[in-house]
């Protein structure tokens, strides 16, 4: 059994490389049934390689809600192994109240299990944002911010990684085609004990990527850049100071220290991302100053951080 | 060659009426019907994972939907095209095809594959991920949290 679940696996990757130039689950459909007429593949396992076929044509996007959801919250789980949470219910929840704010005026603020932020007890500067919008923030960040609108910039850049599905693009394609060939038989029957096994391989695998993406090598200069525009629109929506962006990375720019686990390890030099968000933001912009109950509670949460 | 225009115009607005669909599924755990297209707007009722909601008006990014006696504005990111089914098993498949049209609930990377992944690795902690679901706010504190900070959403519609 386990045997041809792999065969199946190693022709949906044939396909996976011809369907480049070809339309997927026409090639699959046709290569099935050819092997079936010719008789070189029994009828289940045509069947299989169909299923294989359309497997392979599926990416990232097909990801539902609700498995990004399972795989944000290992993410999160496995981001605290390395990072002791910060136990403050009020310093978190003002941080909950400002990021939810922030999420419903992104283009996706609807998540499975909705938006949730946490502070992360590190003096290091740094912020973590896992599929389906688990948000994780270290308090050496939250020092940084000198008013709610900074920090406002830090948790919309953040948002602006899930709304545009990066945690997700970084899953190596061969364990979507495992997860989603096994999905297909999922259609039909209760999985198998190999085939769960298999599944858990590719979740486990997809919450390497993912982490190891997040924590170590980083998103590309284009994916922050996303990040930074999204965050520009968000602060604009909900009427924060889009130029709050700015200012964060100036701050970030002088106190990051080269070589560190932190920031400067997994983004863009700050000077780059100023330059791209001065364009962003354009020449005109006036915000009305923050009143003084906007500065005064922003102070009072982060007492003690 | 003015009429052919038209005529081409005429048949590409029939497909796409023909390919609007009127009816989506909650992609969400739960989601809220407001009063009008706006995360101001009052909750007026909710919906669940996987009910078939009839979109009857759309707004920017906002679709007014009814489901039975419930009716109300919800984002678009809260919906699907595909169906959503709630158990596996007996359903009409022709092959993976239908995958197309239909999402499984509770199946692929799932709560099952959760368990199991956990049951191998005990030193990763999921408590406080639990304990980050518990910090929901409710629409009500999020909307005054911006009024009493002097925050303006732009336009409102969103």
């Amino acid at each position: 059994m386990k045997k041809r679940f792999l065969n199946t696996l190693a022709m949906a990757g044939l396909v996976g490389g011809l369907c480049l130039t070809v339309g997927c689950e026409t090639l699959s459909d046709v290569g099935a049934t050819v092997g079936e007429a010719t008789g070189t593949i029994k009828p289940e396992e045509a069947e299989s390689l169909r299923r294989a076929g359309i497997a392979v044509g599926r990416t990232f996007e097909d990801i539902t809600p609700e498995q990004e959801y399972y795989i944000g919250r290992a993410v999160s789980a496995t981001i605290l192994t390395q990072y002791e949470p910060y136990d403050h219910p009020e310093a978190n929840e003002y941080l909950n109240l400002l990021g939810q704010s922030l999420a419903l005026m992104s283009d996706k603020p609807e998540t499975f299990g909705g938006y949730r932020f946490l502070i992360l007890d590190s003096d290091e500067i740094n912020a973590f944002a896992a599929p389906g919008g688990f948000i994780l923030v270290t308090r050496g960040m939250l020092r940084l911010c000198e008013t709610e609108d900074e920090l406002a910039a830090v948790l919309a850049h953040e948002v602006g990684h899930v709304q545009h599905d990066h945690g997700l693009r970084a899953i190596k394609s061969s364990r979507l085609v495992t997860a989603f060939t096994v999905l297909a038989i999922e259609t039909t029957r209760t999985l198998a004990g190999d085939e769960v096994k298999q599944l858990t391989e590719a979740f486990e695998g997809s919450i390497g990527d993912i982490t190891h993406t997040l924590m170590t090598s980083g998103y590309s200069r284009r994916l922050e850049r996303e990040a930074d525009a999204a965050a520009v629109t968000i602060l604009r929506r909900v009427g924060y100071d889009p130029m709050a962006l700015k200012r964060m990375l100036d701050e970030m720019s002088r106190q990051i220290k080269p070589g560190g686990r932190d920031f400067a390890r997994t983004h863009p030099d700050p000077d780059d991302r100023i330059r791209d968000i001065r364009r962003m933001i354009g020449a005109g912009v006036t915000v009305p100053a923050p009143p003084p109950e906007r500065e005064e509670r922003f102070r009072a949460a982060m007492q003690g951080v | 060659m003015k009429m052919k225009w038209m005529l081409m115009g005429a048949i590409l607005l029939g497909a796409s009426m023909s390919h609007a669909a009127p009816e989506m599924s909650v992609q969400i755990r739960e989601g809220q019907l407001r009063e009008r297209p706006s995360y101001l707007g009052a909750v007026v009722a909710s919906v669940e994972y996987g009910e078939r909601v009839n979109i009857q008006q759309q707004q920017g990014p906002w679709r007014y939907v009814a489901s039975g006696d419930k009716a109300g504005w919800i984002h678009e990111s809260a919906l699907t095209r595909q169906r959503i089914k709630l158990e596996a098993g007996e359903v009409d498949v022709a092959g993976a095809a239908t995958q197309e049209e239909m999402a499984l609930a509770g199946k692929g990377f799932s709560a099952e594959v959760e368990q199991e992944y956990r049951s191998q690795h005990a030193e990763i902690d999921f408590s406080w991920v639990d304990r980050m679901e518990k910090m929901g706010v409710s629409p009500e504190r999020l909307s005054d949290f911006l009024r009493l900070g002097g925050v303006k959403p732009e336009g409102g519609h969103r």
